[in-house]
Formats: C-alpha cells, structure tokens, sequence
C-alpha cells in the first residue's frame, strides 16, 4: 500500500514518474544510512525534502519508524534529528496527525547525550502545543507518564522537562497524576532525576494553581534544599526565585525564607556560591522588605564567607545589590553595612576576589554621590589602583567613567595619574600590553586636554619598548587615539615625534616610524601623509640596514592607497624602481611585490628571481 | 549465614580462567586492570597492551541451582594507543592503569579507561537491528540503473545478529604531569576525580575541556618533595567527601564542601608508628597502594606492602582492624628491595556485603578475611591444581624446613607471580583477580 502513494505533496518537489526529479530525493533517502557521517547529516538537515518528497502517508508509515530506529547514530546526526522533528507538523499532515512525531522524539530523549536528550526535549515541548486536548491526554501525556517511571535515568530526567506543557491544557485528574509524578521524581533514588526535578520546579510551579504552589510545590521546594547532595541542593536556590515571585508577600515570610535562610548558610560553598550568584534576582523577588531585614544580613556573611569563590561571587553583585536597595534607606544601608565589608574585601587575601570587586565598585559612586565618593570610595580606589594583582588595577581604570561623571576628572586624575605610570612602566611586559589597550578607553574618558598634558609622552614612550609585542600595539594604540582627536590633533602632536625617530640610531626605533605611518596613514588623510609622511619614507630609502630599506618598499605599498596617482608616479615610482634593483634580495623582492600590488606600468623590471625562495 | 560472627567457613571453587595458558606470555597481554561493572553482568580486565575485554555473564545458568551464569567474552576493544609526547620526550605507554564503571544511564554500558596520562569515557553497546534497503544500489553495493528508480524506497530496520559496539565518547587528555594512579566516579553520577602523583583533579563527564585542581601537593621546590598520592577514591554515597593515600602511610579525607580547593582535609587517618619496628623499609611498606570504601560508605580499606587496615571513617587515630596479609615476608624486605617486589601495588576489595575482604600476594596466592577477626584463608589461583566445583584448598606458608601437605616454605614462593588487581562481583559470591596474563573468576561454593 505504501508503494502505491508515493504521489509527491502539492508543491511538487518530484513528479511522480519523472526519473530525473526523484534522483536527487533517492541520493538523499540513501546516504541516510551513508558510512560517512557528514553525509548522514547533510541528508538529516534536509529531512524536510525527503518528506515532501514522500507526501505525508509515507513520511509517517515508512520514514518516522525508520527514524525512530536510528538512535544508534552519532551525537551530532541525532542532534539535528531532535532539531528537525520540532518542525515537522505540517510534514506529517498537521496537527492531527502530530502525535506520530511522538515515537521517535521518546527514543531520542532516552539517549545519554545531554544535548540530543535536551534537545528532543525542547521539541517535545514545541510540538505539545499543536496536540489538541484530546490528543494531548490520548498520546503526549501517556508518553510523558512512560518517561518519568522509565527504567534508567535519562528518560526519567527527559520527563522533567515536560510536565509544565501539558498541564494547564490537561482534565483535573490528569493534572492530579502530573502532579504526583513530579513529587515522585523530585524524591528520585538518582541524583540526576532530582537534579532534572530541582532545575524545573520553578517552572513547573508557574503553570500550577496557587493553591498547589502552597501546598505540593513548596514542600517539593523544601525536601530537595535539603538534599543530602549539593549539586541539588544548590539548584533549589534558582527555583527560589521563581517561587517567591509567584507568592504572595505575606507567606513569604513562612514559605520561602526558610529555606532561603538556611541555604545562605550552607555547609557547602557551591550552594552558599549560588546564593550569592543569584542574589540579585533573589533581592528582586523577595521585595524591599525582606531585603531589608534578612538579605541585607545575608549578604554581608556572603562577603566575609571563608570560600574565596562565595566572596567573589558576592563581591560581583555589590553594585546591582546596592542599586536595588529601597530608596528611603539605601544610603545608610550601603553606608552603614555594606561599605565596611567592601573595606575588607579590598585587601582581601584573593586576588579573584579583589579583582571582582575592582570590576563593580567604581558603580557605587553613582550611588553614593560626590561627597561619599571622595570621602569614602576614593581611598578605596586609590588602594586598588595601587594592587599588586594588575587585573585588579585595570579593572577600576577600565571603569573610571562612572566615577569621572560624579566627582570631575581633576579631582581623579591627581590620584589615578601615578597609578596608571606605574603600571605603564611595569616590569612585565604583558602588564604594559594590558595598559596599553586601555589607554584609547581613558583617552575618551579623560579628554585631549588631559591627555596631551600626562599621557602622551607615555604612548610615545611605548614606540621605542624593548619588546616589540609592546611597540607594536603602541602604534596600533597611536591609530585608536588618531580616530579619537582627529587628524589636526596627530599633525600637531604625534606626527611630528614619530618622523623624529627616523633619524634615530637604532634601526629598530627607525623601524617604527615606518610601522606608525603604516598604521597612521589612512586616519591622518592624504594631505598629512603626502606633505610629512611620504618624504620622510623616500628619504629612508637610503638607509644603511637593509631591513629598513624593504621596509620602506612595504610601507609604500601601504599607504600607496592614500597617495593621489601623480605623487605615486613622480616620486613613489622612482624609488621603488631604485629599491628593486638594490643589491639585497629581500629589498628587491619586496620592492618588486609593491610595484606589482600597485599595477605600475613596469615592463622594464625584470621578472622577479624564482631561484630566491630557494635559498 | 554470612555476617554472622562467620560460624560457617565458606568454600570457594574455580569456575573459570581466562587467557592463554601457556608460560611464553608477551608483554602486551600481561592484565593490569580487573573491575565489575554495579550489577555484576559485566566483568572489565585492561592489559598493558592497551586493550580492554569485557566479559559477560550468561543469563540463563542464574537459575540454575549450585551454579551462576558463566562469564563470556562480550567485546574486545582498543582503549589506549602508545603515544610519544614530543614537548616532553616522553613515551607514553598504552597501559591500561584503571578501568572504573558508571552507574547504568540508559540500555548502553559506559566505563572509563585510563593510562598514565589520558583518561578516556568508552560506550559498550547493542545493536540488532540494521537498515535495508537502497534507492540507487543493490544490497551488495552493486549500482542500479538511476533511470531505473520509478519510485522511492526508505530503508527498513530489520533483525540482524546480536552486534556489541566500543565507542569512544570523550577523552579527558592533558590534565596530568604526572602519572594518574586512580580515577573515581562520584555519587553524583556527573563529575569523577582522576589523581596523580601530586594532584587530583575533578572533571564533569560531559566536559572534557576543562578540570578543576582539587589537591595539589606539589611544593614550590621539588626538593622539598616527601611524600606522593598512591591512590584516591570517592565515598559511595556522600558526594562531597573523597580520600587519598599517601606513599607515606597516611590518608587523608577531604571534604569538598568546605572550600574549591581541597589542600586542607578534613581528617587524617594515621597509625602512630611503631618505633622499635622502625626500619629503613619501614617507609615503603607503609605506602598505601589501595584504598576502598566499604558499600556502606562507614568504613574505608588501606592496603600496605605487609596489611590490610579497616579504618572507621569516625576514628582517625587507629584502624578498627589489621589483618596481616604475608607477614612472613617481613623477614625478606631486604631481597624484594632488590627485586624491586617490594614496590608491587596490591589491591583489595569488599565482598558485596561488607563482611570479607580480599587481596591479593605472590605465588598466585590470594587472601580472604573475615571481618570477625580470623586469621583468614590464603588459597591459590592455580588451574593445574584446582578442578571445577572442588573447593579451593588452604595453604600456609610457614618458616621452618618440616612441611605438610598444605604447607609451602617462603623459600619455595614464587615472586614473579603475584595478584596484584581483583575485584568482588557487587551483589554476589564471584570473584575475579588476574595473574599475569590470565583472568581467573572464583565461585563462592553454594550448598
């Protein structure tokens, strides 16, 4: 009966005798079952082709038991397989005939693969919304039943997934038989399935009735807090959230915090880490309030917690924390509680600590205002900025806007000044590279009046660094720093020095200057490049080290671009010509590739050595 | 009944031995890793060869009184390849160090392997069905005419014979300087630890990128290095606590809850030496070799070079239980110095009720103990003289010159031949320990 069906779906892919229109759809039905992965797949991602090639009869009699059968394939073909099962709806004659995805999506959420079972999951989930309530209690809720008693675990932890699609469009008996499979795998002998269970409870509990929230959820919610593992235990922490968003504020007090208290207070730092992870939201949930009188508390043992990774966890929330404060009470909150703390956590024994407080604690001076700033904040910059850990220091100068708005750059720049030398004078040279990439963010920060007067002999003084890792992000800062102040700026100020060190003895220093126009050229425009530029190149044409003479060949080709044809011709030209007959071969290639790169009329150059790759 | 102060002596009987029985054994089949999977079906054994055999039990004879299923050869597989580390100028050998089994997740079985340096996740699974059925060729590979397809055919799965597929899953590489001696799978069913000499990691089974440090024992100056980690292991049920053994005697346990890093432990199980015992052996013998929790997770086992202890996790300062294992030997330590035996590292393991121990010795000797105390069984694991569903018969090794028949002098022990890997079904009266290069498995005799 299936061969007599074959006719092709109204959009015609194949006709139903023409040899040529199936040929392709045969290929891709047999490489199905190719030896060679990547073909497998490929025919995988065309799923959709093969089955309006077949027409819907066949893709659900012949194609989805075939498909169902295939859970022995590689990860990365079952991946796509879960992924092409989602949209298959109208492929297998639309939402009456859904359920016959079901089959091969059940087998694919028992596979061990995380992301294959995630996956089948997350297609599962897409199509119970185009079962209709009869189907969905016919076909999609039995499989969900099937899957949360299955024998082994990973279909077990697939069912977590699907209980809150089904239940707001299930009878009330059904929903009671949901609800009890939920309680049982939140009580699971596996640490896998609770944890599957811990990960969806917020989930589940938004689709419940509040009465059911109070009831089943909360003491589901309570048991796997107190989990004899951490790893569940510290998933009960997320679902925290969404239940104290779902309750109301008076039984909050009685239902949540509890568990809320208590899990702040873990034996275990991973879940005392997750507090602190998700106290943000946590603070958000639980109102102004609570916040208040237990979370205020809590955070401060979370800051002065033993395990430096709950401190920094902590530490990291420090501004969102204090923005989120109730208005009437923040200042002499932060004031009174958290900044003491924070103190602490300055010379904190860790360095990931102090750098994580480094990355936000610039943000309270918005809060705080300019007299608490300056008073309170400032030494505590002024100290990390002196840290010996230099990530530390580079995340409060990465982050000095915010201070600037508040309390003026002079102010600032008095302190920051020697911090940001030292570290751009630091022994280690990857310290200096850091600083450096920093240096266009606090030019913006800072203005070209500050700039000019204490930064800028800095970035010059960079050029000219024994390591070239440093002189060459130098020039790249030089070109970030150009596009800032604009062209009129580098003519007066940088231009000048970098055609300075052409003259310099060190070739490597004269090098740079070619290294800076390279980069420099095209930000400062034709006219700087032509008038102070190009002469300076030409003129070190003649250099004595070759090295800087094929230098010159390639910075020519360089700015060739920015160059206007008649200067290319009359003075450009002639020196390339000259270099290209120059007694070095690497000066003569180079000279020969720029020519060449240019289109120069050339035909008195010789072709270039062919024996020189040789040598 | 067993557990039950140990009134009746049990019997145990040879049911079968794997491998060539023949005296010219090649380095590669020389078996370094015995281990059942949680149920018992299954029974692992690595080689230095790098290959893994795995063994299943037949289903059928289990109800079958005065007799258990059989093991049977249920898949042979190449886990680890010789490798040459050019970085380093180092060999690594294909050696398999330890094979332990993850609890079942779904129809397949998966295990980890490791070697010195790379730990890998291996998948063992079943297929009996295959695909029929080509659009544009013949079953045989031959190519149809393609004006000849009038219609399309989708492949049907149709029975075929039982096929068991190795698949390698993930490899846990570059995490280890030194050599990995142990790796342990948590409670937790997703994160397992892997330990060398100075360090111990702990790796999520989904993520092969990344590890974290949880012991380092490295000091800053190498010189200053006195003591290594021999082997480490996870509590059966806890999934924070984990200990290690040192080379020193010592073993630590360690609670992960406490902090990332795990440099502090949270108990040290130490015996206070014996000084007039004192001996310049002293310190190699009391290295531990061996550390297992009993099912329970209340005790823990260490084996020395001389004993085996039994340590209650809640007593740090003593072992609840020593049972000597060849205390004879203690008179030889100077010429298994020089033969290097004295280095040999011997493992032990729980009977599936907690109430025996077993380890193993030379001379293809094996000991059993009773946890009530007695003195324990020494017997042998020797096809020539064992024959099936006969109860195995004691020896005693003895000092003096006057033998009986069950008696055998130190002199006469062969020390080239030794059980050093065994391993206890989980839920039965089988064992499996593995002699050179042959697997030997040992039925508890059923009355």
């Amino acid at each position: 009966s299936a061969g007599s069906c074959h006719s092709v779906s109204s959009s015609g892919m194949a006709g139903a005798d023409g040899d040529d229109s199936l040929y392709p759809i045969a290929v891709l039905i047999d490489e199905l079952r190719n030896e060679d992965v990547q073909l497998r797949l490929n025919s995988i991602k065309k799923l959709s082709t093969i089955a309006l090639a077949l027409g819907v009869e066949r893709t659900r009699t012949e194609l989805l038991p075939f498909l169902t059968d295939t859970i022995y394939d590689e990860d990365e073909v079952l991946l796509a397989l879960a992924e092409q099962l989602g949209n298959f709806t109208m492929l297998v004659g639309g939402p009456e005939y859904v359920h016959c995805l079901l089959p091969p999506l059940e087998s694919l959420a028992t596979v061990e693969e995380t992301v294959v079972r995630d996956k089948a999951v997350e297609s599962l989930r897409k199509i119970s919304h185009e079962h209709s309530p009869v189907d969905l209690e016919v076909h999609f809720e039995p499989l969900v039943k099937r899957l949360a008693s299955g024998d082994w675990f990973t279909s077990r932890t697939s069912a977590c997934g699907l209980f809150s699609v089904c239940y707001p469009r299930v009878s009330s008996t059904v929903k009671a038989e949901i609800r009890q499979h939920f309680r049982n795998l939140c009580s699971d002998d596996t640490p896998m399935v609770r944890r599957a269970a811990a990960s969806k409870l917020g989930e589940f509990a938004k689709v419940l009735e509040l009465e059911y929230v109070k009831s089943d959820i909360i003491s589901l919610f309570t048991a796997l807090a107190s989990d004899e593992q951490d790893s569940v235990r510290l998933l009960a922490v997320e679902a925290c959230v969404s239940i104290a968003t779902l309750l109301p504020q008076e039984d909050l007090e009685t239902l949540v915090m509890p568990t809320l208290r208590q899990a702040a207070e873990d034996k275990s730092w991973r879940v005392r880490y997750m507090v602190a992870d998700k106290f943000s939201e946590l603070q958000k949930a639980v109102g102004p309030e609570i916040t208040k009188n237990d979370l205020v508390p809590a955070f401060q043992n979370l800051l002065k917690d033993c395990e430096a990774e709950v401190r920094a966890a902590a530490a990291n929330k420090v501004k969102e924390f204090c923005e989120n404060l109730p208005e009437d009470s923040r200042e002499t909150i932060i004031m009174t509680h958290i900044l003491p703390c924070v103190k602490e956590l300055v010379s904190d024994t860790n360095q990931h600590v102090k750098s994580a407080l480094a990355s936000v604690i610039m943000g309270l001076s918005t809060i705080l205002g300019k007299d608490n700033t300056i008073e309170h904040l400032l030494p505590l910059f002024l100290a990390q900025l002196k840290d010996e850990c230099p990530e530390v220091r580079l995340n409060i100068i990465s982050n000095l806007d915010c201070v600037n708005e508040v309390i003026g750059i002079r102010q600032l720049s008095q302190s920051l000044l020697p911090a940001i030398v030292e570290l751009a004078e630091d022994a280690k040279w990857r310290v200096r590279l850091a600083i450096i990439e920093y240096m266009p963010l606090l030019a913006g920060q800072l203005g070209v009046e500050f700039f000019d007067e204490k930064l800028n002999s800095l970035c010059m003084a960079w050029l000219v660094d024994h390591v070239y890792a440093i002189r060459e992000a130098a020039t790249c800062n030089l070109t970030k720093l150009v596009e800032k102040f604009g062209a009129e700026w580098a003519q007066n100020t940088i231009v000048p020095k970098v055609l300075g060190m052409a003259n310099d003895p060190n070739y490597l220093h004269r090098m740079t200057t070619l290294f800076c126009i390279n980069a420099l050229s095209e930000a400062c425009g034709q006219e700087i490049t032509t008038k102070h530029m190009l002469p300076v190149v030409l003129k070190m044409s003649n250099d004595q080290v070759a090295n800087v003479r094929f230098n010159v060949a390639k910075s020519l080709q360089k700015i060739g671009p920015v160059l206007d044809s008649n200067c290319l011709q009359t003075e450009v030209k002639p020196v390339l010509e000259k270099l290209a007959a120059d007694q070095d071969i690497d000066v003569k290639y180079f000279a020969q590739e720029a020519i060449r790169g240019r289109d120069y009329d050339d035909d008195d150059l010789e072709a270039p050595d062919i024996t020189l790759y040789s040598l | 009944m067993e557990g039950d102060g140990g009134s009746e002596i049990k019997q145990w009987c040879l049911s079968q031995v794997k491998g060539a029985i023949d005296d010219d054994v090649t380095e590669a089949d020389i078996i370094s890793a015995v281990e059942f999977n949680h149920s018992g079906e299954l029974l692992a054994t690595g080689d230095r060869g790098g290959r893994i055999v795995i063994f299943q039990q037949e289903q059928e004879s289990k109800t079958l009184a005065h007799s258990r299923g059989e093991y049977n050869v249920y898949s042979t597989f190449q886990s680890h390849e010789p490798e040459f580390d050019y970085l380093k100028s180092l060999e690594i050998e294909e050696k398999i160090n330890k094979i332990r089994w993850l609890p079942q997740k779904n129809a397949a079985h998966f295990l980890l392997s490791t070697n010195d340096k790379t730990i890998k996740l291996w998948k063992i699974s079943e297929r009996d069905k295959r695909p029929e059925g080509y659009n544009l060729k013949e079953e045989d590979g031959r190519y149809k005419d393609p004006t000849s397809v009038t219609t399309l055919r989708v492949p049907v799965f149709q029975p075929m014979d039982l096929m068991v597929e190795a698949s390698p899953r993930r490899v846990y590489a570059n995490a280890h300087t030194y050599h990995i001696n142990s790796i342990s799978v948590n409670s937790d069913n997703e994160t397992y630890l892997s330990a060398d000499d100075l360090r111990i990691n702990l790796w999520h089974l989904d993520f092969t990128d990344r590890s974290f440090n949880i012991v380092d024992i490295k000091p800053t100056n190498m010189e200053e290095l006195t003591e290594v980690i021999t082997a480490s292991e996870f509590h059966p049920l806890q999934c924070n606590t984990f200990v290690y053994g040192s080379s020193k005697g010592s073993v630590r346990l360690c609670d992960m809850r406490a902090a990332a890093l795990c440099d502090q432990h949270s108990k040290l199980f130490e015996e206070p030496e014996d000084p007039s015992a004192r001996s310049f052996f002293s310190e190699i013998i009391s290295s531990v070799s061996d550390v297992k929790f009993s099912h329970s997770g209340r005790y823990m086992m260490t084996r020395d070079y001389l004993t085996i202890k039994i340590w209650d996790l809640n007593m740090e300062s003593q072992p609840v239980e020593t049972y000597q294992v060849h205390e004879y030997l203690r008179s030889k330590l100077c010429s298994l110095y020089e033969n290097d035996c004295i280095f040999d590292k011997f493992e032990c393991c729980w009977s599936h009720d907690d109430s025996e121990v077993m380890t193993g010795s030379y001379n293809n000797f094996f000991r059993m103990f009773g946890r009530d105390g007695q003195a324990g069984v020494t017997l042998e694991a020797s096809w020539e003289s064992s024959s099936p569903r006969c109860p195995l018969r004691p020896w005693r090794v003895c000092a003096g010159s006057r033998r009986k028949e069950d008696e055998i002098g130190v002199d006469c022990l062969d020390f080239s031949r030794k059980i050093l890997h065994t391993s206890w079904h989980p839920q039965d009266g089988i064992i499996a320990m593995a002699t050179v290069n042959n697997l030997y498995i040992f039925q508890e005799k059923l009355n």
